[in-house]
């Protein structure tokens, strides 16, 4: 029978059935973070349990980490406990980690890949929703809350039911400053941020497959903003390609026996999904949000809607209760929107592509003066030396951006990287929720390029004119 | 995980649909290396006028008097009454911690984001998914009549208002059942560990790549 590619994955990591419409799932890969992971090790070692696979886990901060000072204790203390608990949990259970100044340290979701501990036809989980990301690579990838944390760490496994299948297609290509972000963007405004919800989510189509292995991270990264736990893309030359060399793939003899393995990752013609919904890419433009969820987006051409153009009533109040937030008026132009502040980074958009994206806008020009902060944040160590080696560091910060240390930073602002009440942010993050980037900070959530034109104008611009 | 059969409360509604896991519980809180102790923190943005931070005394923080949580008349709620996508966002737990260590024992809502949902159940809190015009009319009925309780069973999958209507309920029947039970997954997990460890010898001789050489 034709299978999807999510039956593919699913099945070939099903240990049991156990007849109660739930099944016992392999974990292939648990990625760890200092934020979710304390209370699931507290557990396990009340209970007298070890981890099952430690070879399985891979561990590094990201959520606390400070994005400078980094050769000084971190300044929180409460972050800084956190931090230690889970290096200490780490040396306890024998688990590897990369610490704060390791070089490869960085967000899990930009590590997993990088060291090639995310592998095509996986399974990963981590704590952290936007394990999706992994998908990107024909993995089987999504969050789980600390008590599966728990659950991986001492059986491999999670007691799961089968999500049902959903394929997206954009058809056809994207238009020259269109990106990842803003196909991801217009895919979330489409179906709205319920409308993956009890589905795995197949990226599919040529402007899908037209996208560079790290752009393709970035539309599986929000496939939970769209309420999916999944999103995935089949494996192509250009997954395989990424893999080779990487420190953890499969060298020599167990690379082609992989290679031929993962050339099987895709959905065979004929294999029924529970829902198709089709986008043309040539429509997409640059998006921005203007609210405070991430279906609340429009193109960069456009306006703030108006609420009483809404005819139900729950969605209305909804947008009434985010442009009150948000400070802003109906009707008005998005390329009318003053900001203060931009941020560059997280675990959506900072990976090299991203940086040289941002970097090819700012090159030769300023900040504009009302901005208080521009600040890019690569997704690690590595991204890190790799962007300097490439002189993007110099092209940033010679324009008046700060330079960061990797880490998760003002996506969530769990560190000191945060918004100050009413402050206005384009951000090349995932989430736009009311005190996202710290209270009262408002959001806007754009591609790399489209924050990069913003920081250099002082508003929203068309990164289409602005080149 | 404490069971859950049967639990009769005040219904506290908070309308407004997407309450992401953010709103629930802010980040601040999510430093602590503790289960317990959320509660204080829950919808700490709009429940409070200042902002917070770990380690203040929450009890001394000035209230937002508009906030649903604040009024008198639901004080005790040990049922949250929810707009659609309720728990929408990260995959923080101490959402779900935070829900119970306030008194929750159950929220309504017509849908939950799938991560919040599996979390809940894992917690001992009934995510209870009833149709959006049994919502709405809950939301009408709670806010017209104060002290508005209502009796959700578990067992006999219903949801009873104080007229005496019972509104049955749909629920997949292994997280009914885990939930009457109280019962510890890994434990029964374990109970297959044989099956695991075929499991991996068998994917071992398949895709060896995933085993050798050790993974990190």
């Amino acid at each position: 029978m034709a299978k999807t590619l999510y039956d593919k994955l699913f099945d070939s990591h099903v240990v049991r059935e156990n007849g109660d419409g739930t099944y016992l799932l392999y974990i292939d890969r648990h990625l760890v973070h200092e934020v979710t992971s304390p209370q699931a090790f507290e557990w396990l070692r009340l209970a007298g349990r070890k981890p099952w696979r430690r070879e399985a886990i891979l561990a590094v901060p990201d959520h606390n980490v400070p994005t400078r000072d980094r050769d000084k204790p971190i300044a929180d203390p409460v972050s800084r406990l956190q931090v230690e608990t889970l290096d200490e949990n780490c040396r306890t259970f024998g688990i590897t980690e990369f610490r704060m100044n390791d070089p490869r340290q960085g967000i899990v979701h930009v590590v997993g890949p990088e060291q090639g501990l995310t592998l095509p036809g996986t399974t990963v989980v981590c704590g952290d929703s936007h394990t999706s990301t992994h998908g990107a690579f024909g993995a089987l990838a999504f969050g789980i809350g600390t008590s599966d944390v728990e659950h991986v760490l001492a059986t491999q496994c999670l007691v799961t039911p089968k999500s049902k299948a959903m394929r997206i297609w954009v058809n056809g290509r994207v238009g020259p400053g269109v990106t990842a972000k803003d196909i991801v963007l217009a895919i979330i405004g489409r179906i709205g941020t319920a409308g993956g919800t009890g589905y795995a989510i197949e990226f599919a189509g040529e402007a899908i497959r037209d996208l560079s292995v790290e752009g393709r991270m970035t539309v599986c990264n929000m496939a939970i903003e769209a309420g999916a736990r999944a999103g995935f893309i089949a494996v192509d030359d250009k997954t395989i390609a990424y893999f080779e060399g990487r420190p953890l793939a499969p060298k020599g003899r167990l690379w082609e026996q992989a290679v031929a393995a993962w050339s099987t990752l895709y959905s065979d013609p004929g294999a029924r999904f529970d829902r198709e919904v089709e986008l043309d890419a040539a429509e997409i433009e640059p998006m921005v949000t203007w609210g405070t969820s991430p279906e609340m987006v429009v193109p960069v051409s456009g306006r703030v809607p108006d609420p009483d153009a809404e005819p139900d009533p729950v969605r209305a109040a909804g947008m009434r209760a985010a442009l009150r937030y948000m400070g802003l008026t109906p009707g008005t132009a998005i390329e009318d929107i003053h900001l203060d502040k931009v941020f560059i980074g997280s675990c959506t958009n900072s990976r090299i592509e991203d940086l040289r994206a941002a970097a090819e806008v700012v090159r030769g020009r300023k900040v504009a003066p009302n901005i208080k902060l521009a600040m890019v944040v690569p997704g690690s160590g590595l991204v890190k030396r790799q962007a300097e080696a490439e002189g993007l560091d110099r092209v940033f910060v010679e324009a008046g951006f700060e330079w960061r240390a990797p880490g998760c930073s003002m996506c969530l602002a769990m560190n000191a990287d945060r918004l100050a009440p009413g402050e206005r942010c384009a951000s090349t993050s995932n989430r736009n929720f009311e005190g996202r980037q710290g209270q009262g900070g408002r959001t806007h959530l754009v591609s790399p390029a489209m924050a990069a034109a913003a920081a250099v104008a002082g508003h929203f611009v068309d990164v289409r004119r602005f080149q | 995980m404490q069971a859950f059969k049967r639990v009769e409360g005040i219904v506290a509604p908070l309308d407004r649909a997407n309450v992401d896991t953010d709103a629930i519980i802010p980040k601040q809180y999510l430093k602590s290396i503790k289960r317990t102790g959320f509660g204080p923190n829950l919808f700490d943005e709009w429940r409070y006028l200042d902002h917070g931070e770990p380690g203040m005394d929450h009890s001394k923080r000035p209230l937002n008097p508009d906030f649903v949580l604040n009024q008198p008349r639901y004080q005790g709620a040990t049922i949250l009454l929810a707009r659609e996508n309720f728990g929408c966002g990260s995959s923080r737990e101490h959402a779900v911690w935070a829900l119970v260590d306030y008194g929750f024992r159950v929220v309504i809502a017509p849908s939950f984001a799938d991560i919040f949902y599996n979390n809940a159940f894992k917690n001992g809190l009934l995510a209870l998914v009833l149709p959006e015009a049994v919502v709405d009319r809950l939301f009408a009925e709670t806010e017209a009549r104060e002290g508005y309780t209502l009796a959700v069973d578990l067992e006999a999958k219903t949801v009873t208002t104080p007229d005496g209507d019972v509104i049955p309920f749909e629920i997949d029947d292994f997280r009914r059942h885990r939930l009457l039970h109280g019962l510890d997954d890994i434990a029964l997990t374990l109970q297959h560990a044989d099956e695991i460890r075929a499991y991996e010898e068998r994917r071992r001789r398949e895709a060896p790549w995933l085993f050798e050489p050790p993974a990190v």
